[in-house]
């Protein structure tokens, strides 16, 4: 019996309108207060391609990505051998049983339902009789996993909301797939989705859209993007959060600006020029167009300009696979545009971390006058995460950094733009039109002295990028600690990782003690390191660092700004596009132990 | 260069403007470019626009890409703030800065290789987005730079310094801005000081998109016989379609001109432009009309100067975008956070 644990996967043919059917699938369940982690594995095309949406539902709230289908909704012919293969020994077969199909298995339990024939039957348009196929197997699986019809119909209800013609017919729809299950199957099957309350107070949330939303929290003004697979919806989140909290009533005019620019090189352009200007401004976007976008980096990094650039991470290099997951811009980002050049990143796990990060990058980029990098993937970006809910802090202001009005410059004797004043590296900046006579300065990308003028002068260009080099050491104090875990005194082992790998933890440490292995945890949070994550390191004996891309760009990372032993750090690599599991990861270090491990998966991995 | 560097004090009789300032107030830090340069000539006419035009030069803002023409902003207005970006990418830079803070008046400054090659794309699309700026091509039809190779608004019949020939066609920079909806189109020579001041300052007071394509001839790398870009060559097949005179708002429109041959525009800011044709057949109102005439006098080997184009009727990018009437970069955060119970919402609707 499965009870609130297995993992469904819906195979559908891309752009049948299987979507929102899906979606309202994974809320249903998620409504019932149990936790859930959707996942939309999809082409890189509009029409015709298979497209899988997969639900894992646990009750322990162990949300990773899991091998292995308990349920697998078969919609897809083109798909069909592989869909049929991806599913474990005792699991369940759901399909269109109006066409008939050879199934070659003979272990597994099998339920046909002919929704072809069901719809053909009840509706007359072409269209309906294919989207209702979708919300009719929603129908038959609220019967067979024992889910509250209810709840589900009150979601149809609720989603066509001033369009109440649509929600008879999707309601017809249901019922359709439901009284057929229930007469032909012996239902409940013995997976199934029983109320809880384990999701608590959480939300159900996107990534991009949480990113979206930080920066309308953070005060940005503007957005400056291009079109990019997965970054696009982080641009839209914030257009439409901006059309609900920032137009001003009375008139109808914008706080926000947000510009389709030509290409990235202009919507990085443009967010530098804005942020040059005193508005808070950012972009978004992925692999491709972090390659075009270096060279402003590196402008912004010397001519010490704020900016905000949200890396959606896919898989690289080139174009790559545009719709799955990796952590693979990491030293591209770090290291961004020519001549000793390094950046701020920042690596959120979940949405409310993503929103939160968002808005304290508009603050780090103000503070340190730099570019911040906020490096997210797929995998966070365009699924909904059950996540905690957003929180700001009401009496906290945005912090500007150090900037010049009008009356602090009539104080100022010769105002230099450059001039390490505090001795944190990080000088004093003015907007431009502040003051008639004082405190204007030239920003340029050419070597520069401390009042901004050009030099040739090899010494000063010397004292300009040491101070940067100070100003770096000074972002170490400032970005988010890591985060700890299982700290025991006894081991002598760490498990280190980041970003999107965190969901895959708490299981994977699970497993881990399960077969007697014990290891301290450490979440990196941020780049440039703080002294917490070389501590963390140096006190072990040995650290195993969990990446999602080929090369261990993290682990160089770390070799090379914080001198570590290479021998110290151990690479648990996996960079197959799909978010990494905590078996992957629970296997390898097993492995790399000597450690017994789990039979089923036994030499179903390698180890990097 | 010129190494003698200006005594920056007051000489007391240096005549004022409204603001009381001088020309000495418009200047920039020495420049080290060529002797004789032409891009000297057009920081020398932005000046003494900006001088006379009443400008405060803290309420400009300075904008260029790479090149010898985008080292200029240091060379004018030391008092404004000034951003010499990366090669090609002005219009980005001034895009967002002009989002940010349309309040402050926008001189964009490039060079024909910054502006026709590697920023080709950029230029357009500020063009077309119609981001209110002055933008000056200092063109020189080479890249001075990087020491004389040909740019692509050489003309094919104009030979390089060694004699080689250019393969390519020239692309028209001023017919470009019109084609792509530049709400003010001129062409001008850094020889011709008095064309061009008035230009400039009608060009600041334009609201919108406002280009100046300026012949600026390279003495070091493209000012031989066979350049159709040297002094000689410009002086020489310069023809001036309309002549601009610029009538602040203050002052009332005292001379008379036979009609039917000038056109007077009034702008934005209540300031007039007033066109004097001097080739009858001309209209600068009509765009298709406009860039015919410009095209027919490249085939006979001139170069058509002058306002080219002028329209008074289009917004610019802020009216474009419906933004709200005060800058982006003064709204008090107070305005731009929702608050935490517009956030429990949006938790609420996510359940
Ligand atoms: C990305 C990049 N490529 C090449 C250069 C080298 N470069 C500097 S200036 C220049 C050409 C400048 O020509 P133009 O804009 O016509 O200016 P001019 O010097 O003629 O005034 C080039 C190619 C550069 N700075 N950046
Ligand atoms: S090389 Fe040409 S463009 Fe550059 S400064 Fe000298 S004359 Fe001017
Ligand atoms: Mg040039």
């Amino acid at each position: 019996m499965k009870i609130n644990d297995f993992v469904i996967k819906f195979a559908n043919v891309n752009g049948s309108g299987s979507a929102s059917a899906n979606s309202l699938f994974a809320k249903a369940v998620f409504r019932m207060g149990v936790p859930v982690a959707p996942k939309n594995i999809f082409p890189s095309n509009i029409q015709g391609l298979p497209t899988w949406f997969e639900v894992r539902v646990n009750g322990d709230g162990f949300l990773g990505r899991r091998e292995g289908i308990d349920v697998m909704v078969a919609m897809n012919p083109q798909s069909w051998a592989d869909d049929l293969a991806s599913i474990v020994t005792g699991g369940y077969l759901l399909y269109d049983s109006t066409f008939i199909r050879e199934i070659e298995r003979d272990d597994i339990k099998t339920i046909g339902v002919p929704l072809t024939k069901l719809c053909n039957e009840r509706f007359t348009v072409p269209r309906e009789r294919q989207l209702f196929k979708n919300v009719a197997y929603v129908g038959a699986l609220t019967a067979l996993l024992d889910m509250d019809f209810e709840v589900v119909k009150g979601m149809v209800s609720e989603q066509f909301k001033g369009k109440e013609k649509l929600i008879e017919p999707n309601i017809d729809a249901l019922e359709l797939g439901r009284q057929y299950s229930l007469e032909h199957f012996d239902c409940p099957l013995d997976v199934r989705v029983q109320a809880s309350d384990a999701v608590g107070d959480q939300i159900l949330m996107e990534g991009n859209a949480a990113v979206g939303l930080g920066c309308v929290y953070a005060g940005a003004t503007v957005a400056a993007w291009y079109p990019i697979t997965p970054s696009t919806s982080v641009a839209e989140a914030f257009d439409m959060y901006c059309h609900k909290l920032r137009v001003d009533k009375e008139t109808g005019k914008k706080k926000f600006a947000v510009i389709q620019a030509e290409d990235e090189l202009a919507a990085i352009g443009m967010v530098i020029g804005a942020n040059w200007n005193g508005a808070r401004a950012f972009t978004a976007t992925s692999g491709p167009g972090i390659s075009l976008m270096s060279e402003f980096l590196g402008l912004a990094y010397f001519a010490e300009v704020p900016a905000v650039l949200v890396n959606i991470q896919r898989g690289g290099p080139s174009t790559g696979m545009p719709t799955r997951t990796q952590q693979s811009d990491i030293t591209a980002c770090a290291y961004a545009s020519h001549g000793d050049t390094k950046h701020v990143l920042l690596f959120p796990s979940n949405p409310s971390e993503a929103f939160n990060f968002a808005m304290e990058s508009f603050d780090l980029a103000e503070r340190l006058q730099t570019p911040i990098i906020l490096m997210s993937d797929l995998d966070l970006g365009m699924n909904e995460w059950t996540t905690s809910p957003l929180k700001i802090d009401e009496s906290k202001d945005w912090d500007r950094g150090k900037v010049l009005d009008a009356e602090e410059l009539n104080n100022v004797e010769k105002f230099g733009r450059y001039l390490d004043v505090d001795g944190d590296g990080i000088p004093y900046r003015t907007y431009p039109g502040t003051h008639p006579d004082k405190g204007a300065f030239f920003t340029r990308g050419t070597s520069h002295n401390e009042y901004a003028g050009y030099t040739e002068d090899g010494s000063v260009n010397v004292r300009v990028m040491e101070r940067l080099l100070k100003k770096f050491n000074t972002a170490k104090t400032l970005v988010p600690k890591p985060v700890f875990g299982q700290l025991s005194q006894s081991s002598t082992m760490g498990l280190v990782y980041f970003g999107t790998t965190d969901i895959a933890i708490p299981e994977t440490m699970n497993l881990l003690n399960s077969r007697g292995i014990q290891l301290d945890t450490m979440r990196i949070r941020a780049f440039p390191f703080c002294e917490d994550v070389v501590n963390f390191i140096n006190d072990h004996e040995q650290v195993f660092l969990v990446e999602q891309n080929r090369d261990g760009q993290m682990r160089s990372l770390l070799i090379s700004e914080c001198e570590i032993d290479p021998a110290k750090i151990v690479p648990i690599l996996n960079y197959d596009g799909f978010p990494i599991t905590a078996t992957c990861i629970a296997d390898m270090v097993s492995k790399l132990l000597g450690k017994q491990m789990s039979g089923a998966d036994a030499g179903n991995f390698a180890a990097e | 260069m010129s190494y003698i560097a200006k005594p920056k004090f007051h000489h007391p009789k240096l005549p004022r403007n409204d603001l009381g300032l001088t020309r000495r107030d418009y200047e920039g830090s020495m420049s080290t470019l060529c002797a004789g340069c032409g891009h000297d000539s057009v920081s020398a006419a932005i000046v003494e626009a900006c001088f006379e035009l009443n400008l405060p030069a803290h309420k400009v803002a300075k904008m260029s890409g790479i090149g010898c023409s985008s080292k200029t902003p240091t060379y004018f207005l030391s008092k404004s703030h000034g951003f010499n970006s990366v090669h090609g990418r002005m219009p980005s830079i001034a895009t967002g800065a002009n989002v940010a803070n349309n309040e402050l008046k926008y001189i964009g400054v490039s060079g024909d290789g910054d502006t026709a090659s590697i920023g080709f794309g950029q230029f357009a699309h500020a063009v077309r987005r119609q981001v209110d700026m002055l933008y000056i091509v200092e063109n020189n039809g080479t890249y001075g730079l990087t020491k004389g190779q040909f740019s692509a608004t050489n003309d094919r019949e104009s030979v390089g310094r060694k004699g080689q020939e250019n393969a390519f066609e020239c692309i028209d920079l001023a017919a470009m801005a019109i084609q792509l909806g530049a709400s003010f189109v001129g062409r001008g020579f850094s020889g011709d000081k008095d064309q061009l001041v008035p230009m400039i300052k009608a060009a600041i007071s334009h609201k919108g998109f406002a280009f100046i394509d300026v012949i600026s001839p390279c003495v070091t790398f493209n000012n031989h016989v066979g350049s159709t870009k040297s002094f000689e060559f410009v002086r020489d097949n310069e023809h001036t379609v309309t002549a601009t005179d610029y009538v602040p708002t203050k002052e009332e429109i005292k001379i008379e001109y036979e009609t039917g041959t000038t056109i007077d525009v009034m702008l934005h800011d209540d300031s007039h432009v007033r066109l004097r044709k001097l080739d009858a057949d001309y209209n600068p109102s009509d765009a298709a009309a406009a860039m015919q005439h410009i095209m027919r006098y490249q085939e006979q080997g001139e170069i058509a100067t002058g306002l080219l184009y002028l329209n008074v009727n289009d917004t610019e990018l802020k009216e474009k975008m419906n933004l709200v009437d005060a800058p982006l970069n003064a709204l008090p955060f107070s305005q731009l956070r929702p608050g935490a119970d517009a956030l429990e919402k949006i938790n609420n609707s996510l359940r």
